[in-house]
């Protein structure tokens, strides 16, 4: 009896392990009414899929509030004639898995016209399938991995995998190297050790850099992988030690890597970490973040650019919550996107329909406008043309922008 | 050979956490024979209670020495997590005293998704990772060894203390005192301890207070050396400790506390010197369990099956 209940304990523990799964929170945010605008129509939904919960909830909650100000902003405006817009969140907890599950009741709905989303790139992998099969038309604030719009093969044979999807942000193939020029050019480091989570977002970034620091002439020291729900990184720390890195590159996310970064110094090791678009967040910082850390992320500073300001302004007057963090602009600017496209797809008389999704598509794809974040234009393979990244430096306990470019090959 | 020094190191830090924990679920067995899923949430809610004394209880004149603010941490932490535990021994657990084995063993499931959810939704920010602070010296010893540095820092030689203090400490109340005695008894033999004037439902909740105590120092120490605490953090170090209770034998003090080292050192070796490197490291802590679990099914320190009648 007692080796059964044993036994029968290490099943049940082995069962969980494999599928450790958390709950669906459903969240429908209304817009704000405008009476003055004509919304006999009913109801058009814009889902967002993003983290609501979890580490990295900071960033999803920017998203999902930042489409909220968009969404509310155009049925002040009346932008698309005869219906009221409404945004419809589903937390995908930054797993594919669920993200599949979300983009299935999103593409359930007839009335939901686009998606923005999501945050992570694995994510972005099981959802884009999903929203193709009923061609809904989606925009990406923040997929960097090159290979969602170009494929596999996006460095040599770019083939354009899914047309219902769009990003407004840069990608991995020039963040990556736009990192390794800054931190073995400007910066100096030599003897690089790279740490990965494993995920196609931190390993795309990673493999990324590591080309163009060899390419200018650093050495790869070691290089390791954590574990995604480890906390403590004594063993991955141990094993890149030996090698004396003078700096890391953390191909991640902020939860893992502020710990890592704090880890780090206790083990004796304080050498900068620096790392993408992932770890560029207030609560890197709080985490452990420590001086002199690096982050590159796409697009220039938020807070500087003229054409943010306006966003900014609208966000802080509707007191959210949450901060606007990493991806709060290129959310709004991705809503406005698919909201001036699906106003110019329905014109003054259309009635939204299924047949109506494939010139959504196609106007999204010649939207062109200037956003919060700069230009908003795709290219043929939907990925933004705008190319602009920054570096970012912690100094005095905060992300301070330290050099803003494109990367020129 | 200064990395593997550091590795072992790493490993007695991971190892001291593990051991802590994994006590309270050996202790609970050995009594009751129920596996308590749930005590690995009480690990992290102590972890959370000890953050919430420091930024809701303490006043901040106190927060700057260690000596006042870590102890007064470790209390809130413990009475906290002893409150819990008394809470839900009493109100899932022992209605389900002499229900079949499997019926406790799922609740204790339930009640742990039950903390981990509340937490997550009732404390502040919990939702991601929350700061925590490092109330003790914060300082690294830096060895020179073989041609390398082998680094340890204060809060992880205080893990290691503790986890033994505790464990020495824990063996000594059991075997020496008469509450311990009494402990034993009903853990050999409900009814007969019960005719000798043992009270076992008493017997049993102390059991519990001082499984959760231990948990909830464990839940402070972690917060100090790792410096954030998560909600996620009480299913995967319940998983661990729970091995570590099994590898060593379910019932036994000392095969609590060597299994936990065990793994903690499994672990770090794993990462550095196996095939896969830490990606995989968790991979061979059940590769361990399996094969001692094969070769010797009641642990490494555990007793055979006795028969009851």
């Amino acid at each position: 009896m007692r080796n059964q209940t044993v036994k029968a304990a290490v099943l049940v523990a082995g069962a969980l392990l494999l599928a450790a799964c958390g709950t669906n929170k459903e969240e429908t945010g209304a817009g704000g009414g405008n009476q003055a605008c004509d919304q006999s129509k009913g109801t058009l939904v814009i889902g967002v899929i993003a983290p609501q919960s979890g580490g990295l909830s900071a960033l999803g909650l920017g998203i999902k509030n930042s489409a909220q100000l968009a969404a509310d902003q155009a049925n002040e405006k009346c932008a698309v004639k005869g219906y009221k817009l409404a945004v419809q969140t589903e937390d995908d907890q930054a797993t594919a898995q669920v993200g599949a599950q979300a983009a299935t009741r999103l593409s359930s709905n007839a009335n939901v016209v686009g998606v923005v989303g999501t945050l992570n790139s694995s994510v972005a992998q099981s959802v884009q399938p999903i929203l193709k099969g009923k061609n809904i038309v989606m925009v990406s604030p923040a997929n960097t991995n090159p290979s969602l719009t170009r494929g596999a093969e996006y460095g040599t044979a770019p083939k354009r995998g899914f047309e219902n999807y769009f990003r407004v942000c840069a990608t991995d193939d020039l963040q990556g190297p736009f990192a390794a020029k800054y931190l073995v050019g400007k910066a100096g480091k030599k003897n690089i050790a790279i740490i990965t989570d494993g995920k196609t977002y931190g390993k795309g970034l990673a493999a990324e850099f590591q080309k163009q620091a060899e390419k200018d002439g650093a050495k790869i020291a070691a290089q390791g992988t954590v574990g995604e729900k480890d906390t403590d990184f004594a063993g991955v720390i141990g094993t890149i030690k030996g090698s004396n890195p003078d700096a890391v590159y953390y191909g991640g996310e902020y939860p893992q890597a502020g710990p890592l970064s704090k880890q780090m110094k206790d083990a004796g090791l304080n050498i900068p970490v620096m790392g993408g678009d992932g770890i560029y967040d207030d609560k890197f910082i709080d985490l452990g973040g420590k001086e002199g850390d690096l982050a590159t992320s796409v697009g220039a500073p938020t807070d500087t650019l003229p054409s943010a300001k306006a966003f900014v302004d609208a966000y802080n007057a509707k007191n959210y919550k949450d901060k606007f963090s990493a991806y709060g602009a290129f959310s709004y600017d991705a809503t406005n996107a698919i909201i001036a496209s699906l106003g110019k797809t329905l014109g003054d008389a259309g009635t939204w329909g299924d047949d109506k999704r494939a010139d959504l598509i196609k106007n999204v794809g010649e939207y062109s406008a200037q956003g919060a974040t700069g230009e908003i234009k795709f290219d043929q393979y939907g990925d933004s043309t705008n190319k602009l990244l920054t570096v970012y430096k912690v100094t005095a306990g905060k992300w301070a922008a330290d050099e803003t470019g494109t990367f020129g090959g | 050979m200064a990395t593997l020094l550091q590795q072992l190191v790493n490993g007695l830090v991971l190892g001291g956490l593990i051991a802590l924990i994994a006590l309270g679920y050996t202790m609970v067995y050995g009594i009751i024979q129920l596996i308590n899923f749930a005590h690995g949430e009480v690990f992290m809610v102590g972890g959370f209670a000890s953050l919430a004394t420091y930024s809701y209880v303490l006043p901040d004149s106190w927060k700057s020495d260690w000596w006042v603010a870590l102890p007064l941490m470790a209390i809130g932490g413990a009475l906290v997590a002893v409150i819990l535990s008394v809470i839900v021994e009493r109100f899932a657990y022992r209605p389900l005293r002499n229900a079949p084995r499997l019926a406790p063993l799922i609740t204790a499931l339930g009640v742990s998704v039950v903390l981990k959810e509340a937490v997550r939704l009732w404390y502040p920010g919990a939702t991601a990772p929350v700061p925590f602070p490092r109330v003790f010296v914060d300082k690294q010893f830096t060895l020179e060894v073989f041609g390398g540095t082998v680094t340890i820092g204060s809060t992880a030689l205080l893990m290691i203390a503790v986890s033994i203090i505790g464990a020495i400490a824990l063996q000594t109340y059991i075997t020496k005192s008469r509450m311990g005695r009494a402990m034993r008894a009903t853990a050999q033999d409900p009814d007969t301890a019960r005719l000798m004037g043992v009270n076992p439902n008493r017997t049993i909740v102390l059991t519990f207070v001082i499984g959760a105590a231990l948990a909830g120092i464990a839940g402070v120490l972690y917060g100090i050396q790792i410096t954030n605490v998560d909600t996620e953090v009480g299913f995967l170090y319940g998983i661990f400790a729970f091995t570590a209770a099994v590898l060593g034998g379910v019932g036994s003090i000392k095969g609590a506390v060597i299994g936990g080292f065990a793994i903690g050192i499994v672990k770090t070796l794993s990462g550095q010197y196996m095939w896969g490197g830490t990606q995989y490291d968790l991979v061979w802590i059940f590769v361990i369990l399996i094969a001692v679990l094969v070769f010797r099914p009641q642990g490494l320190f555990g007793e055979p099956e006795r028969v009851r009648a």
